[in-house]
């Protein structure tokens, strides 16, 4: 009962933010001046071709028409058509999804890669060198903007050592190896970044559980330090990881799409940069809202993690 | 949960950890092997050229965006007669052409050679088609139909030779010939525009990768000295530091537009790197909005000109990169004369002047400008002049969206800068609708009379005459003309030192 109560409340915040969120987007993205029917037309245009193309494309309606008109295809999966191009704006996002996710995905996995050794290093040997050097490392990392550290990167390894392209992306279907290459950069930039901040959560949970008796007990019975902490404190720590990393999600994202201006490449930070700038608003609406759906899922994923990392929370809910 | 197991020690996970990380790293460097050695062999030759704007579609009839032509303008799609790198007229699919005395018909003998990739004829009949279907599509983009209006009637003589009449000379039409509207579709063709071409040029449209770039593929068909690339790849950027760089690594050969100037220091490396720095058609005006009071005073036009230090200006603003030009027009066109005497720079006169005009309390004005690089820079420089003289200036940056109905369309400014970089753009002076407001019957005279002369020493000495009376009314200020820095790897040659057309014109362009 316990846990169909807290799915269905969980559903009602979802719905409630997407809705929310639907009605910011569109009041925001309608405030920007300019339209797309003065884009299409060019500086050649007339005022009245501008109203008339205007019409045609259903931009004289009154807001709350076009709201109601865009949203409730949106429901449905109609995501509308781009002004600009004539393409359906499910098409151009898609393709450009697929460079984002394996960005931010591949980054994500990075930065645990990177964040939990050397939070473990940092909680262990706190009080000795190591355990500073790696503080010390995180802070300095999380002082780096994501931009700086991409064109650094592309400097060294683009330009001067000549390893990897600057830039630009190839598709994973069409040459694996060449997409590797086009990836490890924004991939390690952005990972780097984001090992930064999660270095810091690591370590204060680790250090808490550094404190427990459990902890006290393995090291009793003969486990060395690492052991213990890999055996009993990493799942205890985990909850706090992951509601970290879900937090960290939306700033990855937002990362991503600096990372993709640095590297040129084509994913939904490119996509929304040059639909603002054009006008083109179904397609930043709709990317918006994919957007807003890709964070508001995760969230409601790591709330349902709890579940499996913590038994307790499962022997609450199902009543035992 | 393999966290680990219990009876096993745990530092092995840790060992893991690292072999799988480093093992990672060793995959994709081995790919990096493998991706390298794979390019080398010598079978497909690939042209990469790096851009700015990306175009939404390959629709040029209906889409005024600048960057289709840039693509298929001469490479893809050709016309009657091209303008050359100098902005002299050349034949392409005529071969000849003949204007009668009064210079109202145009005769055009087609080259017998010409054939679309489909193999069908370039011949007079097709031509009369491009004109019909034009003529009829209500849908076609302003700046087209303006063109295609001082035309009368047309026909074809024979298998090779196509007659066109206009309704009155015109000096401006043969080279609007040159650009889009004269571009030969086969009439065969009925597929999507927005993503299939259809021309007679070396190169045809292949894919488009939307976000990242354009491909051309040589037409293995074509008439005329065969395409040198088996593939010319458009590469776009939004931020031109990411060109910048994919240009200095080797993954470009051609950058087309340098962005920014002061950028040309990193491509010094003579051994690696040429650099063309040659003229395009995009004056950089100091727009004024002539239905602002002050403005309508020709002492302030003239004071606000002289106040302006253009040299001094483009060394700052530009890297002194570009060429003065005191008129709306550059180097490349027919009628082109150095007017940058006219209201130079002259502060003490300029002070005298607003006195003169009752401004000798100081005068304010707004001067709103997109976000470009070229107009922002540009904005700070002219407003610490301007204050020198008592002119209080208002600076404020619009995004270019923005830009567009605030200023252009509603006109809601006093001055504003931006490029003009269509050719041979100087009649928009002729139009008193246009964002200038600028309303001068003796210029509409000068202009008409010009386009219209019954000789074409006439009709140049009148565009001359029309160029100079827009310099000594001030009817705007010309900062100076945009340059067409374009960088290339050593082993590429042959590329046109100025932009005189929209074309990225790669028909001459060679690799070692």
């Amino acid at each position: 009962m316990q846990l169909a109560g807290r799915i269905l409340k969980r559903l009602g915040v979802f719905v409630v933010s997407l809705v929310g969120a639907s009605v910011l987007i569109f009041v925001i993205t309608q405030a920007l001046p300019g339209d797309v029917a003065q884009t299409l037309l060019g500086t050649q245009a007339t005022p009245d071709e501008v109203a008339q193309l205007r019409a045609q494309l259903g931009l004289d309606r009154p807001l709350i028409v076009q709201y109601l008109d865009w949203f409730g295809h949106v429901l449905v999966g109609d995501f509308g058509v781009s002004h600009l191009s004539g393409d359906s704006v499910i098409s151009l996002l898609l393709p450009r999804l697929a460079v984002t996710m394996w960005l931010v995905g591949l980054s994500m996995v990075g930065s645990l890669l990177l964040a939990v050794p050397a939070g473990m290093v940092a909680a262990l040997k706190r009080r000795s060198w190591q355990g500073v050097l790696v503080s010390a490392s995180a802070q300095a990392g999380m002082a780096i903007p994501v931009f700086w550290g991409g064109i650094l990167a592309v400097m060294v390894f683009a330009v001067w050592l000549r390893w990897l392209p600057a830039n630009g992306y190839v598709p994973l279907s069409e040459n694996p190896a060449s997409w590797a290459r086009h990836l490890v950069m924004p991939v390690v930039t952005l990972s780097v970044v984001q090992a930064a901040v999660l270095i810091r959560y690591v370590r204060t949970a680790l250090v808490e559980v550094l404190n427990e008796d459990y902890y006290r007990t393995a090291r009793a019975i003969g486990w060395r330090p690492m052991g213990a902490l890999l055996r009993h404190g990493l799942r205890n720590a985990a909850i706090s990881l992951v509601t970290v990393l879900g937090l960290q999600v939306s700033s990855v994202l937002v990362g991503a799409i600096v990372v993709e201006s640095v590297f040129n490449l084509p994913g939904l930070g490119s996509l929304l940069l040059t639909a603002v700038a054009q006008r083109d608003l179904l397609v930043v609406q709709g990317t918006v809202m994919f957007l807003v759906l890709a964070v508001l899922v995760i969230s409601a994923l790591v709330d349902f993690s709890y579940v499996l990392i913590d038994p307790r929370q499962r022997a609450v809910q199902e009543g035992r | 949960m393999s966290f680990a197991d219990a009876s096993r020690r745990p530092r092995s996970v840790v060992i893991k950890a690292v072999a799988v990380v480093l093992g990672l790293t060793l995959g994709f460097g081995l790919a990096g092997c493998t991706d390298g050695g794979g390019a080398t062999p010598a079978q497909a030759k690939t042209l990469v050229v790096g851009a700015t704007l990306e175009p939404a579609s390959m629709d040029a009839w209906h889409n005024p965006d600048a960057s289709i032509p840039q693509v298929l303008l001469y490479n893809v799609y050709e016309t009657l007669v091209k303008v050359d790198s100098d902005g002299a007229l050349k034949p392409l699919l005529a071969q000849a052409w003949e204007i009668s005395p009064d210079r109202l018909t145009y005769t055009f003998h087609l080259n017998p050679a010409a054939k679309f990739a489909s193999g069908n004829p370039v011949n007079a009949a097709a031509v009369v088609a491009n004109l019909d279907r034009m003529k009829a599509d209500a849908k076609l983009t302003g700046t087209l139909q303006a063109q295609l209006a001082p035309i009368a009637s047309y026909s074809a003589l024979d298998e090779h030779q196509v007659q066109i009449k206009l309704t009155h000379p015109s000096l401006m039409w043969l080279y609007d010939l040159t650009t889009t509207v004269g571009m030969i579709l086969d009439p065969a063709f009925s597929g999507d525009l927005n993503n299939a071409t259809a021309g007679s040029g070396p190169y045809a449209f292949a894919s488009h990768d939307k976000g990242q770039s354009v491909t051309l593929a040589a037409n293995t068909a074509y008439w005329g000295t065969p395409a040198r690339f088996d593939k010319v790849v458009f590469r776009y950027f939004l931020d031109p530091n990411a060109e910048n760089a994919a240009m200095l690594s080797g993954d470009l050969d051609i950058i087309s537009n340098l962005q920014a100037p002061d950028a040309l220091a990193q491509f010094s490396d003579t051994s690696r790197f040429t650099v063309i720095n040659g003229t395009t058609n995009g004056e950089v005006v100091l727009g004024l909005n002539h239905t602002t009071k002050a403005l309508k005073d020709l002492k302030v036009r003239q004071a606000l000109t002289m106040a302006i230090d253009r040299k001094a200006l483009l060394d700052t603003a530009w890297n002194g990169q570009g060429t003065l030009i005191g008129s709306m027009s550059v180097p490349t066109d027919p009628w082109y004369e150095d007017l940058t005497a006219t209201n130079a720079y002259n502060p003490q006169k300029a002070k005298q002047l607003l006195k003169e005009a009752g401004y000798a309390n100081g005068l304010t004005l707004r001067l709103r400008v997109p976000v470009v690089p070229y107009a922002v820079k540009s904005a700070q420089f002219v407003a610490s002049q301007l204050r020198d003289v008592g002119v209080t200036v208002k600076v404020d940056e619009l995004e270019f969206a923005r830009w567009i109905p605030e200023v252009f369309t509603k006109g809601d400014y006093d001055m504003t800068i931006v490029a003009h970089t269509e050719p041979r753009d100087f009649g928009k002076f002729a139009n008193p609708k246009y964002y200038w407001h600028y309303d001068s019957k003796k210029f509409q005279q000068l202009y008409a009379n010009a386009d219209a002369a019954s000789d074409e020493a006439q009709a140049v000495a009148g565009m001359k005459a029309s160029l100079r009376y827009l310099a000594d009314d001030a009817a705007a200020i010309w900062l100076f003309a945009l340059p067409n820095l374009v960088i290339t790897k050593n082993t590429i040659t042959g590329l046109p030192a100025n932009a005189s057309s929209l074309s990225f014109d790669l028909t001459s362009i060679a690799s070692r």
